[in-house]
């Protein structure tokens, strides 16, 4: 069941323009996704044909753009395999996300000495609400740390699990290394310890069916960008039963049943937390971004990729003195690297040259940077839409920066 | 109009002051020092200058740190030409530096001073890089004006 990627190529217009000349090598797809043509035309349908609010207006067109946007939420709940729609909140993004969680139920139920359990390979935005609960709070941050592999180590995490651990907040799959967390087992461990736990899904959910019931974590945050949607939008799950007992995150329109000067009663989930006009078009931009990836589903982007990722990893040794860093047993198609000598910058630079578009610098994971002892790495991060001949023009550019930096 | 980073960048100026960075040591007794930042890539440096007063001439100023070939060649060259300067033209020499990175500035046309700083004529095609340049000018300044830490963002 290979996937025919030259045809896959044509729904995604962004792949087929030029840089400097050449036809562009997109190797980016951890820091934003390509949108193929039907999410993009779902948001022109809606700006188009039925701009109007959502949950409020009688007229045709609201209710036309109310069932799109409860539409899609529909697909992220079959998506995820929740439960319930009402566990789909829509939010601007994973940061957004992990921060209503932060702010809602950790300002409310954490006390002093309370522990909150990450890990050494988070995104800075799932390590920053933490430090500012921290200060409010008194909470305190433990992290998990990773060999030189790019591993979680399992039993420090086992270590510093304990009856004070009341959330867990674990990077599903890490975008600077590229390693896949093994999330599952984790939050048995923690449900056992009495913890929640929440997953930062933003680099999983392009790459990995994702099913809440089965994971069984408590909340799951991605942004709908990183999965071939629009920027702008994103979604935290919640057990209803815990997102029910957390008070609102942000005041305002649509998060409420009535209001008076004198009290005010929120609506019922998961209008509690979508204060203010949502992002309409995203939303429904992201529904569709859900419906393409199903269309080829995950079994074969996952095999696509895993071809991508082994391919890649040893074309990038012909470059000499290369050195990935991260090297998980399991890991998605990120391929992290640095050349001795050579600053991330430079390279990425020299390699935007050959119309090759890489992330250089930290990755906002400067954690991770300071466990390798670099103060930045370059990162092509592959997408089924790549070719292994786009790898073969990475490898080619690495050896012309080579001849620039002998 | 693409530019490309071979020809208008990394010239062999660049890749020389890089490899083989001139005043890349720490001065013992520095009368003015700073550190400078860049959040955004993590360029680090630490400038240190020997001033010496009345008159305010540079007697002697170096650099220490870590940063990407543009960062390093362009400390480098910034500490050759500030040596025996005197406040005065070191100011001077800021401010067409900036103007020059900027753009403003063309070397082959509007009169200045700049010397072999000119090499960075081409960084203004890449705006991302300009921060590189301009990061161990900046730091200098803040050391001067007695700043200890200056960071790009």
């Amino acid at each position: 069941m290979d996937l025919d990627i030259q045809r896959i190529r044509q729904d995604f217009p962004n792949l087929h323009v030029s840089v400097h000349g050449k036809p562009l090598v997109y190797f980016d797809n951890a820091a934003t996704t390509f949108k193929p043509r039907v999410v993009l035309e779902a948001m022109d349908g809606y700006y188009q044909k039925y701009t109007s609010n959502v949950h409020r207006g009688v007229h045709e067109l609201s209710e036309k753009a109310t069932a799109a946007y409860e539409g899609a939420r529909g697909k992220v709940q079959k998506f995820l395999n929740a439960r319930d729609a009402k566990e789909i909140i829509f939010t601007r993004g994973t940061t957004e996300s992990i921060n209503l969680v932060a702010y809602s139920y950790g300002r409310h139920s954490l006390k002093p000495g309370d522990e909150v359990l990450i890990s050494e390979m988070e995104h800075h935005s799932n390590i920053v609400p933490w430090q500012m609960l921290r200060e409010e709070k008194g909470c305190v941050l433990k992290v998990i740390p990773f060999n030189d592999q790019g591993e979680l180590i399992y039993s420090e995490f086992e270590k510093l699990l304990t009856a004070k651990t009341k959330l867990l907040s674990i990077v599903y799959i890490s975008n600077s290394l590229g390693t896949i967390n093994p999330v599952q087992k984790m939050i048995k461990a923690a449900h056992g310890r009495g913890a929640l736990i929440l997953v930062d899904a933003a680099q999983a959910v392009g790459h990995r069916r994702i099913d809440v019931q089965d994971l069984d974590c408590d909340f799951l945050a991605f942004s709908g960008h990183k999965l071939f949607g629009p920027t702008g939008v994103g979604v935290l799950y919640g057990k209803a039963g815990l997102l029910n007992k957390m008070p609102p995150f942000h005041g305002g329109g649509d998060m409420i049943s009535s209001v008076t000067f004198e009290k005010t009663t929120y609506n019922t989930l998961p209008y509690k937390f979508e204060a203010g006009t949502p992002a309409v078009a995203e939303v429904i931009g992201l529904g569709a971004a859900i419906d393409y990836v199903l269309s080829i589903g995950f079994d074969r982007i996952e095999a696509c990729e895993q071809g991508l990722l082994e391919y890649g990893t040893r074309a990038l040794q012909k470059v000499p003195g290369l050195r990935l860093i991260g090297t998980a047993k399991e890991k998605v198609a990120v391929l992290s690297f640095i050349l001795p000598g050579v600053h991330a910058h430079d390279i990425g630079t020299l390699v935007n040259d050959e119309g090759i578009a890489i992330r250089t610098g930290h990755h906002c994971t400067q954690p991770v940077m300071q466990h390798f002892g670099v103060p930045a790495s370059s990162r092509a991060s592959l997408s089924f839409y790549n070719t292994t001949a786009e790898i073969d023009r990475l490898v080619e550019a690495l050896l012309k920066v080579r001849e620039v930096f002998p | 109009m693409s530019h490309d980073s071979r020809s208008e960048l990394y010239q062999q100026v660049i890749i020389e002051h890089n490899k083989n960075p001139k005043n890349f040591r720490k001065i013992p007794s520095p009368t003015h020092e700073a550190e400078g930042y860049n959040p955004l890539c993590g360029d680090h440096l630490h400038i240190y200058l020997h001033v010496k007063e009345p008159g305010g001439v540079i007697e002697d100023v170096s650099f220490e740190g870590d940063g990407c070939a543009i960062s390093k060649a362009s400390a480098s060259l910034m500490t050759a030409s500030l040596k025996g300067k005197t406040r005065q033209e070191t100011e001077v020499l800021f401010d067409q530096f900036h103007r020059l990175i900027k753009g403003e500035l063309r070397p082959d046309k509007d009169p200045n001073v700049l010397g072999k700083l000119s090499v960075f004529s081409g960084i203004w095609h890449f705006p991302a890089r300009v921060k590189c340049a301009s990061l161990c000018w900046h730091t200098m300044k803040g050391a001067l004006e007695k700043v200890k830490t200056v960071t790009t963002e």
